[in-house]
């Protein structure tokens, strides 16, 4: 939420949005994407501005389940949604698969593309539990990392659904998806 | 080799640095438990759940965020400027430009807003306003009045006696480098075997995630900046002077960056001109380059020219190195690491006769700064693909001619190096690793062609230096902090001096943290360049948890009632190290001085004076090229490096497969384009501009040279953030000749180029080409 002492250039308009489970209220402009409404209004920093046209992949989100680029996308598009970030990937402090897969094989240097890697790739194994190497490439090629974490985004790839895998065997944590953070 | 050490001057006003008796490299016997450990990352928890803090994600109450009206001209004059309607928007709070500030002088001999602009890109005005949006309104609104002058955008146009000059005094920015050892012309002449060639390189962008940026907050005379930087201690010293402050009047805080690559090293405008917005608002301000202007004015790898004449005997001896190097400049020079291009050619190879020359141009486009192994990438690109060619020359296998042409002494100071086996061992350990096998290879067939290259390289400063400082503090349960003026720029070195600290104390990582990135909470540490922060804040974080660690021993024998040299630490246990069963834990010792900490200092030593120490390696890349579509895949690339000790064996591979990665965008696909008549990047986003993908990588093999080099420093690590990127883009330019026959001189190899060559090669072997 910015602090006018001035009134703002244009008018705003009223948009609702339940980010990881919880409901807002907000006045946005309408040109106001939801990158800056996440950004700036909701203070979610984790998802991160890079390039602000699409080209990136760094502010990937889920909208309704589906990964979407939040810069391309405004706010007042997205009234009535329910949005996904990075912050609500873990539930309750437990990561998820793909948060701990990228720890493990140490998937990223600067973690700056991290937030979007992991959107992208939670998506991924929303639709394909088991996904192949070429899907797991697919799901992030437009993912841009620049210090070169790509081979071991792979293998967090491969290893996110191994732990997933695993914990829907033993009935252990989330089961990954939009239910965790409902 | 110490640890510890005073810093103070002589006489003649020169540093001097005084050992004092401290702790020498570990011995070779040492059993490890945390050095060597692909120990995660400390930081991982906090990046993989969107809480690290970067410069951009700093949210202070009643913060404006700010925008910066750039120049549309690659050389112009400010005539007139007119803010008074942006100054009417509603939110906006400030317009700054030349015209209501104190001028700073800023770069060389320009200033912060100065009313004579040298490139597309360069500072017209700031605007802080109550959002992002409402800044760009207001930047819309100012009017500019220029005086457009001539410009030059190439810098092979910008020494023609024709050219506009950038600024006064011509285009060059010195007098030219001259390099001789014996008579490299008189050697040309005697040998056996010349080659003689023009290569380029290309302009890269650095295209750090997070774009350059700062977040200032004055709170009365004193400042908090966050700046996405390299080096939280010249910001401070840089931004201070700017201001015309003292340095303990700013505090530059870096928890986090979205990426550097040598173009955060030094302040840049926007760690100026956000204090003087939050000045003159009395609010919080965060100024972050958008995209474009990251490709404009926030750095670049330089545009090369090197004409290259190396000779050699018949026997395979290299007897004449010879370069004529232009560098491009751009419209400033902005300090930091220096792009040396001429440093390989005089260190690589033993040679007797080198002459190199080199030329720094100014053009009206964005300014160069280094990009990950400055000049080393440029300098590569010429010196190996010549190599190769004087190998093929010779009827001899590449890697056999450069062991016929081994130095085991650096040639500019006659000193041997503190590893003189380290080039050696990676020929060795990269040849095994690949396969490099020459004969009788699988070389593809009908228009896909497979070809085999090598390229070694040497890297100058991943040996670390003084000064640097560290301290550790034990606390009463047994754990320990570290805190050290440096800052982790995504490499992993809070994790790495994590484990020297964990392994010098005796106790686990789990039990230690890891402060950094402030300047007013840690002592002062060195930018983190050069592939030199492990090796130079490393020591020191030993010396400084020996303290502690010999503190801690005193207090244990005199509980224990043994002499403290026989008491030694394991699993944070005190115990006789020659028998007897009592042991204590670390706590059970710190609760005779509970609830105060154990406090120790450590300092960087002075590196060795009788031997240069440097960073050697070596690649093998095999690469197929699409003799249809000029496509070059980049099939497999194994890759050894000098790199001494190695700390963290996950992370270095992370360095290695990101050098690699980068090395690959360089040689096939990045380059700046830049309009010549209007002096515009065309290409200044991520769509045009091709850093690799994730479809983009080969299959990476990292061969462990696996020898600590412990005249190095206590430690016995180098370090490797540079130096896998050097020798990819000629190993595999050296493939691409092997595949087809054809030597690329221009880099990138695009796919339009290689198609290019590939058809003139047709047309001049007259239908007897590669494809037949």
């Amino acid at each position: 939420m910015t602090t006018p002492d001035k009134a703002p250039a244009s008018p705003r308009v009223p948009v609702t949005l339940r980010v990881n489970g919880s409901d807002h209220h907000l006045l946005v402009e309408p040109r106001h994407t939801l990158l800056d409404t996440l950004r700036e209004d909701l203070r979610l920093t984790g998802t991160k501005k890079v390039c602000d046209m699409g080209n990136c992949g760094a502010c990937t989100v889920h909208q309704d389940g589906h990964s979407v680029y939040s810069c391309l996308t405004l706010a007042v598009e997205a009234n009535g949604s329910e949005v996904r970030t990075v912050e609500g990937l873990a539930d309750a402090g437990e990561l998820d698969p793909v948060q701990e897969a990228f720890i493990r094989a140490d998937a990223f240097q600067c973690g700056f593309c991290t937030p979007g890697q992991l959107m992208s790739l939670r998506a991924l194994l929303d639709a394909r539990p088991d996904p192949t190497d070429e899907e797991i490439a697919k799901a992030v090629t437009g993912n841009l990392c620049r210090c070169g974490a790509y081979h071991n985004i792979m293998k967090a790839g491969r290893l996110a659904a191994e732990i997933q895998a695993e914990r829907r065997a033993t009935g252990n944590g989330p089961t990954a998806g939009m239910e965790a953070a409902e | 080799m110490t640890a510890t050490m005073d810093i103070s001057l002589d006489e003649d006003g020169k540093l001097q640095l005084e050992e004092h008796e401290g702790v020498g490299a570990w011995p070779k016997d040492r059993r490890f438990t945390s050095v060597g450990q692909g120990a995660h990352r400390l930081e991982g928890l906090e990046k993989v759940t969107g809480k690290a803090q970067y410069t951009y994600d700093v949210r202070l109450p009643g913060q404006l965020e700010a925008r910066v009206l750039r120049s549309p001209h690659p050389h112009a004059r400010i005539l007139s400027i007119d803010t008074s309607a942006a100054e009417a928007l509603p939110g906006v709070h400030a317009v700054l430009h030349h015209g209501n500030t104190e001028p700073i002088e800023w770069y060389n001999g320009s200033f912060v807003f100065d009313p004579t602009l040298r490139m597309v890109g360069d500072e017209v005005a700031a605007v802080a306003a109550d959002s992002g949006d409402i800044a760009e309104d207001a930047i819309r609104l100012i009017r500019v009045e220029y005086e457009v002058l001539p410009h030059v955008t190439y810098f092979e146009d910008a020494l023609r006696p024709d050219a506009p000059h950038v600024r006064e005094g011509g285009n060059l920015t010195d007098e030219p480098t001259v390099y001789d050892r014996g008579d490299a012309d008189a050697a040309l002449q005697r040998a056996h075997v010349v080659v003689d060639r023009k290569f380029t390189t290309q302009c890269a962008i650095h295209n750090s995630l997070e774009p350059h940026g700062s977040t200032a907050s004055w709170d009365g005379d004193d400042l908090t900046l966050w700046s996405s930087t390299q080096s939280v201690f010249t910001i401070r010293e840089q931004v201070a002077e700017a201001l015309g402050t003292s340095e303990h009047r700013v505090r530059v805080i870096k928890h986090h960056m979205g990426g550097g690559f040598g173009a955060k090293q030094v302040a840049w405008k926007n760690d100026v001109i956000a204090p003087l917005l939050a000045k003159r608002t009395g609010r919080p301000v965060q100024l972050m380059l958008d995209r474009e202007a990251e490709s404009l004015a926030a750095g670049n790898r330089p545009a090369t020219w090197q004409h290259v004449r190396f000779g050699a005997d018949r026997d395979g001896k290299l007897v004449a190195v010879w370069a004529d190097i232009h560098i491009d400049a751009g419209a400033y020079q902005v300090g930091g690491e220096a792009s040396n291009v001429s440093g390989m050619y005089q260190s690589l190879y033993k040679c007797d006769n080198v002459h190199t020359e080199a030329r720094n141009i100014y053009t009206n486009t964005g300014p160069a700064v280094a990009f990950r192994a400055p000049g080393h990438v440029e300098a590569a690109w010429a010196i190996e693909q010549t190599m190769d060619e004087l190998a093929r020359k010779l009827g001899l296998d590449p890697v056999e001619f450069r062991r016929r042409n081994y130095s085991e002494v650096d040639q500019l100071e006659g000193k041997p190096y503190s590893l003189p086996e380290g080039l050696s061992l990676s020929y060795d350990k990269v040849t095994e690793a690949f396969g490099w096998n020459t004969e009788g290879r699988e070389r593809g067939a009908g228009s896909k062609r497979r070809g085999l290259g090598f390229a070694a390289h040497d890297w100058i400063a991943g040996s670390g230096s003084p000064p640097a400082y560290a301290w550790a503090k034990l606390n009463p349960d047994g754990g320990l902090d570290i805190i050290t003026g440096t800052q982790d720029i995504g490499t992993g070195t809070r994790t790495g001096l994590g484990q020297i600290g964990a392994e010098e104390l005796g106790i686990d990582l789990a039990d230690v943290s890891v402060q950094l990135g402030d300047t007013a909470l840690g002592p002062y540490s060195p930018v983190s360049s050069g592939s030199s922060t492990l090796a130079s804040i490393g020591p020191a974080v030993r010396g400084a948890v020996n303290d502690v660690r010999e503190q801690l021993l005193r207090l244990a024998a005199t509980k224990m009632e043994v002499a403290a040299d026989r008491l030694t630490i394991a699993d944070g246990r005190i115990s006789v190290a020659d028998g007897g069963g009592e042991s204590l834990s670390i706590a059970e010792v710190m609760a005779d001085v509970a609830p105060a900490n154990l406090m120790g200092k450590g300092v960087r030593g002075p590196n060795p004076d009788d031997v240069a120490i440097r960073t050697f390696g070596a690649q093998c890349v095999e690469v197929e090229v699409d003799t249809d579509t000029g496509e070059v895949t980049v099939l497999r690339v194994a890759t050894a490096h000098d790199i001494g000790r190695i700390v963290n064996p996950t992370l270095v591979d992370s360095q290695i497969w990101g050098g690699i990665t980068q090395g690959v965008g360089f040689a096939l696909h990045e380059e700046r384009v830049v309009d010549d008549r209007l002096g515009r990047i065309l290409n200044a986003n991520l769509e045009e501009y091709h850093v690799p993908t994730i479809v983009d990588i080969p299959e990476m093999t990292h061969a462990h040279v696996g020898v600590p080099d412990t005249r190095a420093n206590i430690t016995g690590a180098k370090g490797v953030g540079e130096p896998p990127l050097i020798p990819t883009a000629p190993a595999i330019a050296n493939a691409i000749y092997d595949a087809v026959g054809i030597r690329v001189e221009n880099a990138p190899i695009s796919r339009q180029r290689m198609l290019t060559l590939l058809r003139e090669q047709t047309t001049t072997t007259n239908g007897n080409g590669v494809t037949a």
